[in-house]
C-alpha cells in the first residue's frame, strides 16, 4: 500500500505535481495497480537476454541538419540565438 | 512536389481529426492522390503536431516522420492529423485533451484507441488509408472496434524516426485500411531501413497478397477462449476460424502460460519508458511557456501538471515509482523477466504452427464512458499486449458482429512474417466478400 503522503513524493519526483483534490483518487487507484502488478512476484525464469541489435553509431562529422531559426521556433523564451530555460541555481 | 492537387474538406462529425490540411499537393508514385491521414504522435513538417496533448498544443515540427517523408515520396496526399488517446495512453481515445472520437459504427460507442482517429477516419469513408501507432494494441483494437483492417508490423520493419515516443520498446508505426490489399500496399510503401531508428531493421515489404492458405498450420490459444471473453465475440472468432480451415488449413490448439503476466508486465514496461521518454515536455523547446523566473522544478511541475492530462500523469508516476531505489527489482526486473517468457512461449509454439489465431478484443466497442477506472481499461488490452512484448506481427481482419458492432479476427505471425500474416487475414477477407 502506497499513502497519500508516497503519492504526493512520488508526484515531486516526477515533476508533475498534484492537486490535493485529486490526491485521494490517485492514491486509491494507484494501489488497485499496484496491487495488479503484485502478480509479478510469481514470476519464474530468466533474465531477459540482449537483443541481437548493437549500438548504431556513426562517424563524427558533420551532416545537413536544422538551422538554428527552426530549431528556436517552437520555444517559448529565446534570448541571443539561446533558448532561455528557468533558473537552475 | 508537382502541381498536382486534392481538395479536402470533410464532414467530421466523429471528431477523427485533430488537423485538416485543406489544400493538398502530392507528387506520383504509387499512392498518387490518394488520401491518406496520419496520427498525431507522428512529425509532420509544417503541420501541428499535438499527440493530443495540451503540453504540445502549437507545436510545429521542423522535421518530416521517416514514415511521412515515404508517404510523400510515393504520392499520397496527407490530409490531416487523426485524433488519439494522449500520447498513447488509452484504449478508448476518450483521453484526449481535445476531446473523443465516435466510433462510426455507433456514436454512442468508443472507436477504441489509442489510434481511434485513425480508425474513424477509415471506417466513416474520410480517407482510404491512415498511419497508425501499436504500442499494446492501438491499431488493432480500434481496427476491430472500427471494422476496418490494421496492421502492427514486426518490431524495427518500420522506422520510428519521428514518433514522438511513449514506450519505444513496444511501439511500431502501421498502416489501416479498409482491405488487407490496402493495408498491404501502405506497408509497402513504409517499411525499409532507416538509419535515424537504431532499432531499424532491413527488412523491406514488396508483397502482393495472395489468398492461398492450403495445408497452413494455425494455433488456437485456450487463453484466448477462455474466462473474460465475451462468448458472443468468441463465436463470431470461432465461425471465422472455422472460414480459413475450410479454405484448406489446419488447425491445432496451443497454450500461452506466460499470458496470465503479460498484461503486468506490459504495464510495468510502458510506464517505466513514458517516465523517461516524457521527460523532455518541459515547456523549454517547445510547448506552453515555463516561467522562467521560477526555479527549474517549480517551473517544470507547473507547466506539466496543466498541460498533461491525468492518465499522462498517473502512467509517469507509476513508471517513476516502479523505477524507484528499492522497487526496481519487484517490478521492472521482474516483467523483462516475464517479457522473455512471452518470447519463448510464442517461438515456441511458432516451430509447430504457421500463424495464430483469435479475438483481437474480448469484447465489442465500449459505451462511450464505461471503462472510467484505469484498471480495467488496462485489463481490456490482454489479446493484443502480448505480441508487442514479443515484437511479432498481428494483425485484425473484420470477421463479424455482435449486436451489430464489429468483431475483430487476430492473426499473429513469426517475426518479419508479415506477408504470412497478411495472407491470412486476405484469405479471410476474400472468403467473406
Amino acid at each position: 500500500m502506497v499513502t497519500e503522503h508516497e503519492v504526493t513524493h512520488i508526484a515531486e519526483l516526477a515533476d508533475v505535481g498534484i492537486n490535493t483534490d485529486e490526491l485521494g483518487a490517485f492514491t486509491h487507484q494507484f494501489n488497485a495497480i499496484l496491487e495488479y502488478f503484485d502478480i509479478l512476484d510469481n514470476v519464474r525464469g530468466e533474465q531477459a537476454v540482449t537483443r541481437d541489435l548493437c549500438n548504431v553509431l556513426r562517424e563524427d562529422v558533420v551532416e545537413p541538419s536544422l538551422s538554428q531559426e527552426d530549431v528556436l521556433r517552437n520555444a517559448a523564451h529565446t534570448e541571443d540565438g539561446f533558448i532561455k530555460a528557468p533558473r537552475v541555481m | 512536389m508537382t502541381g498536382h492537387g486534392i481538395c479536402f474538406e470533410p464532414d467530421d462529425r466523429y471528431n477523427a481529426f485533430l488537423t485538416t490540411c485543406k489544400h493538398v499537393t502530392h507528387g506520383k508514385g504509387k499512392l498518387s492522390g490518394v488520401a491518406v491521414a496520419v496520427k498525431d504522435n507522428i512529425s509532420t513538417r509544417g503541420i501541428e503536431t499535438t499527440c493530443a496533448s495540451k503540453i504540445l498544443k502549437g507545436y510545429v515540427p521542423p522535421y518530416d516522420a521517416h514514415v511521412v517523408e515515404l508517404l510523400k515520396q510515393a504520392g499520397a496526399a496527407i490530409v490531416g492529423k487523426t485524433n488519439m488517446d494522449e500520447f498513447g495512453m488509452g484504449t478508448t481515445t476518450e483521453n484526449s485533451a481535445f476531446g473523443p472520437t465516435l466510433n462510426p459504427c455507433d456514436t454512442g460507442r468508443v472507436p477504441g484507441g489509442s489510434s481511434g482517429g485513425s480508425a474513424a477516419a477509415v471506417a466513416a469513408g474520410m480517407v482510404r488509408m491512415a498511419i497508425g501507432t501499436d504500442t499494446g494494441g492501438s491499431i488493432r483494437c480500434p481496427a476491430a472496434f472500427c471494422g476496418i483492417v490494421g496492421l502492427k508490423p514486426t518490431y524495427g520493419r518500420v522506422s520510428r524516426f519521428g514518433l514522438i515516443a511513449y514506450a519505444n520498446s513496444l511501439e511500431q508505426i502501421g498502416p489501416m485500411g479498409h482491405s488487407v490489399t490496402d493495408v498491404s500496399t501502405l506497408m509497402e510503401v513504409i517499411a525499409g531501413y532507416d538509419r535515424y531508428d537504431s532499432t531499424s531493421v532491413n527488412k523491406p515489404y514488396n508483397h502482393t497478397p495472395q489468398p492461398e492458405i492450403k495445408g497452413l498450420t494455425i494455433g488456437i490459444p485456450g487463453e484466448y477462449f477462455g474466462a473474460g471473453v465475451d462468448p458472443k465475440v468468441a463465436k463470431v472468432v470461432n465461425i471465422a476460424i472455422g472460414r480459413l480451415e475450410e479454405l484448406g488449413a489446419t488447425t491445432v490448439p496451443c497454450s500461452i502460460p506466460s499470458m496470465e503476466y503479460a498484461l503486468a508486465a506490459y504495464y510495468v514496461t510502458c510506464t517505466c519508458e513514458a517516465s523517461s521518454n516524457l521527460a523532455r515536455f518541459d515547456g523549454v523547446r517547445y510547448g506552453p511557456a515555463a516561467d522562467s523566473n521560477k526555479s527549474w522544478h517549480a517551473a517544470y511541475q507547473e507547466v506539466r501538471r496543466a498541460g498533461f492530462g491525468t492518465e499522462v500523469r498517473r502512467r509517469i508516476m507509476l513508471g517513476t515509482f516502479a523505477l524507484s531505489s528499492g522497487y526496481y527489482g519487484k517490478y521492472y526486473a521482474k516483467a523483462q523477466i516475464a517479457r522473455e517468457n512471452v518470447k519463448r512461449d510464442f517461438a515456441r509454439i511458432f516451430s509447430e504452427v504457421d500463424v495464430i489465431a483469435g479475438p483481437t478484443m474480448p469484447t465489442i466497442a465500449f459505451k462511450l464512458g464505461e471503462k472510467s477506472d484505469p484498471l480495467s481499461m488496462y485489463l481490456s488490452d490482454i489479446f493484443t499486449v502480448p505480441v508487442n512484448l514479443a515484437g511479432i506481427p498481428a494483425i485484425s481482419v473484420p470477421c463479424g458482429k455482435v449486436e451489430g458492432m464489429p468483431v475483430g479476427l487476430q492473426i499473429m505471425g513469426r517475426p518479419f512474417d508479415d506477408e504470412r500474416v497478411i495472407d491470412v487475414a486476405y484469405a479471410h477477407e476474400q472468403a467473406v466478400t
